[in-house]
């Protein structure tokens, strides 16, 4: 009997899950399917499902349009960029917190994250015009320095609650036997710590990717990401919303498929210092 | 080579003072065993000369050489640790290299001397494998190891048997103490176990709360302690203490007895009386756990023969010679 319930059960909770995952993937799925639709077919009520005439020509139209090939390409620049500059900068200040802290290693780290619930709008006007005065508006650089120091204070978390689980006397062993700090930092902490700088790389590259406020406001054209190349589909010509699916499916994919075929890493990313 | 001498070192976490004040010498090529119950500040003092903690005051000085605020490189001390603290990336022939390595050493030198200590440590089969799909022995062996090759002043051992279960720590206890004789090297090894610190140790450092009770060779300890603390640390079972009246008539505020300084005879032939608690049988000795009300609780050594009731009376004669008496601060007094 007990054991009848328990399938049912299981069955039904199988079935809620599925709901949820659907309902959560749910606009993906109809940005990708909207993509495919002409114009008019896109805003037709009720909308259509699966069964209207399948057309590539957004695609075409958003390529011919826009150099989709540039937008990407400041894309990768930014992700990868600002998330290698951030490790530059992370992985010693991790290791100082992690393996010599004081008594204020803890407060430094709270308010480090603490300036990630600032409203990011809030600085908008003076690190604009700081960029302004340094001329770094719209650069390749500028988008890398901002993208990392917004993206420090996680960096500098995943990395520090990595470090914690590597016991100290490997460390000390390595001292004893005469590593100089870059080399027991370079031969011996960070080999250990590679599957959680691996997933801090992800999710970084991710957020970077994704990042809209900043890059919105401070590029133009030449660094412009991927995420201004979706803006552009929307506002001020009216709304397309074949040609907005296109560019933002075009824009998205890489970034997803990233993400599908790095789920383990990325689950134990996210769920960091979680469990210890 | 490897002599190491501590002059008023001091080491406080804040306001906690785990160090007051030490004053050491240990000599060349000796096995000096650090030992006394946990937080007494022996792994303290180990990594102070290690250099992996830093002094509050005071100095340490390697063969005449001050190295007080000199990194642990810089000492030319090797140390093997209590979780091994091995580099799990690494081969064992890479974690052997290792030392060697960031000596800077040439790979066909590097060879030549992590297979020689592979042979010596008998891990010539594992070279290859890494840490992890070793033993706790071959682990420890690899930690010595890596120890070894860089031919230290001297070594330092970190409870490194704690670890092990018991057969592997009596084999690796004598394993330990026969490379002591082959290198010569001076050794610091910490420990709680009061039967390592007497069966390894040339010199025995007990320790309590950050300061030396008593420095000595194992014997010694064992004969004369300096006071009631180093009297009960060492010896195994522990020294029986009694107080009260009876300690009195002897001149006393305590006296002490070891177990095996008592011989067990009937009740009428002596003057303390005791009821067996409980009866252990080792094979080759018996204890018998003894309570009495001028007594107190005792432990008695008899033979492995001998058979005890629980509930009965025995009596206890102390052999007059290897009494031990203690003022009321703990000292040991004069006989």
């Amino acid at each position: 009997m007990a054991r009848a319930t328990t399938t049912r059960r299981k069955a039904l909770m199988t079935a809620l899950g599925w709901g949820v995952a659907f309902v959560i993937f749910f606009p993906i799925l109809w940005t990708f399917l909207t993509s495919f639709k002409t114009e008019a077919e896109a805003v037709t009520t009720p909308p259509k499902f699966l069964f209207f005439d399948w057309t590539l020509a957004n695609y075409h139209e958003v390529n011919s349009r826009s150099n989709y090939m540039r937008f990407a390409m400041n894309s990768v620049i930014i992700a990868f960029g600002s998330t290698l500059l951030g490790l530059l900068v992370a992985i010693p200040a991790a290791w100082a917190m992690a393996f010599s802290p004081t008594k204020r290693t803890k407060d430094l780290l709270m308010w480090m994250l603490s300036t990630k619930m600032m409203p990011a709008v809030g600085v908008l006007i003076p690190i604009y015009i700081l960029f302004r005065d340094f001329r770094l508006l719209d650069t390749h650089f500028g988008m890398v320095l901002v993208m990392t120091l917004i993206n420090l204070p996680i960096i500098v978390w995943m990395l520090y609650t990595y470090f914690k689980e590597i016991p100290a006397p490997i460390l000390e062993a390595a001292r004893m036997d005469g590593a100089t700090l870059r080399q027991e930092i370079v031969d011996v902490l960070a080999p250990m710590a590679v599957p959680g700088i691996a997933s801090t790389v992800l999710l970084n590259v991710i957020l970077a990717w994704n990042e809209a406020f900043w890059t919105l406001n401070l590029t133009t054209t030449k660094a412009a990401p991927l995420t201004a190349f979706i803006a552009s589909y929307s506002s001020p010509e009216g709304l397309f919303w074949a040609k907005l699916s296109a560019a933002s499916t075009m824009a998205i994919a890489p970034i997803v498929l990233l993400g599908w075929f790095s789920q383990k890493q990325l689950v134990r990313g996210l769920t960091f210092g979680a469990v210890k | 080579m490897g002599s190491i001498n501590l002059r008023q070192v001091r080491k406080s976490f804040g306001a906690v003072d785990v160090i007051p004040g030490v004053d050491l010498d240990i000599n060349e090529g000796e096995f000096v065993v650090f030992v006394g119950p946990s937080g007494c500040g022996k792994s303290t003092l180990l990594r102070l000369i290690a250099g992996l903690e830093d002094v509050t005051s005071g100095s340490i000085s390697i063969d005449g050489r001050d190295v007080t605020h000199a990194p642990p490189a810089r000492r030319g001390l090797a140390m093997v640790f209590q979780s091994y603290a091995l580099y799990p990336h690494m081969s064992v022939r890479k974690n052997i290299a290792f030392p060697l390595k960031m000596a800077g050493m040439d790979e066909a030198s590097i060879e030549k001397k992590v297979s020689d200590a592979a042979r010596a440590l008998n891990l010539g089969d594992y070279l290859d494998r890494k840490p992890g799909q070793l033993s706790g022995g071959q682990r420890q062996r690899v930690a010595i190891g890596r120890a070894i090759v860089r031919q230290p002043t001297a070594f330092l051992f970190d409870e490194p048997l704690s670890n092990l279960d018991a057969a592997l720590r009596v084999n690796m206890r004598l394993e330990i103490g026969e490379l002591h004789r082959e290198l010569g090297a001076t050794m610091i090894y910490v420990t709680h176990d009061q039967v390592e610190a007497m069966t390894m140790a040339d010199k025995i450092v007990v320790l309590q709360k950050g300061r030396i009770e008593q420095v000595g060779a194992p014997m010694d300890l064992y004969r004369a302690p300096a006071n009631r603390f180093v009297a009960g640390f060492i010896g195994s079972p522990k020294m029986n203490f009694i107080e009260g009246h009876e300690a009195a008539r002897l001149g006393a505020h305590a006296v002490g007895v070891r177990p095996e300084h008592m011989a067990v005879v009937a009740p009428q032939n002596s003057d303390w009386r005791a009821r067996v608690t409980a009866v252990e049988r080792l094979g080759a000795d018996t204890f018998l756990h003894l309570r009495s009300d001028s007594l107190g609780a005792m432990t008695a050594r008899a033979g492995g023969d001998e058979s005890f009731e629980l509930g009965s009376e025995v009596g206890l004669r102390p052999d007059p010679a290897r009494l031990h008496r203690f003022g009321p601060s703990g000292e040991t007094l004069a006989a």
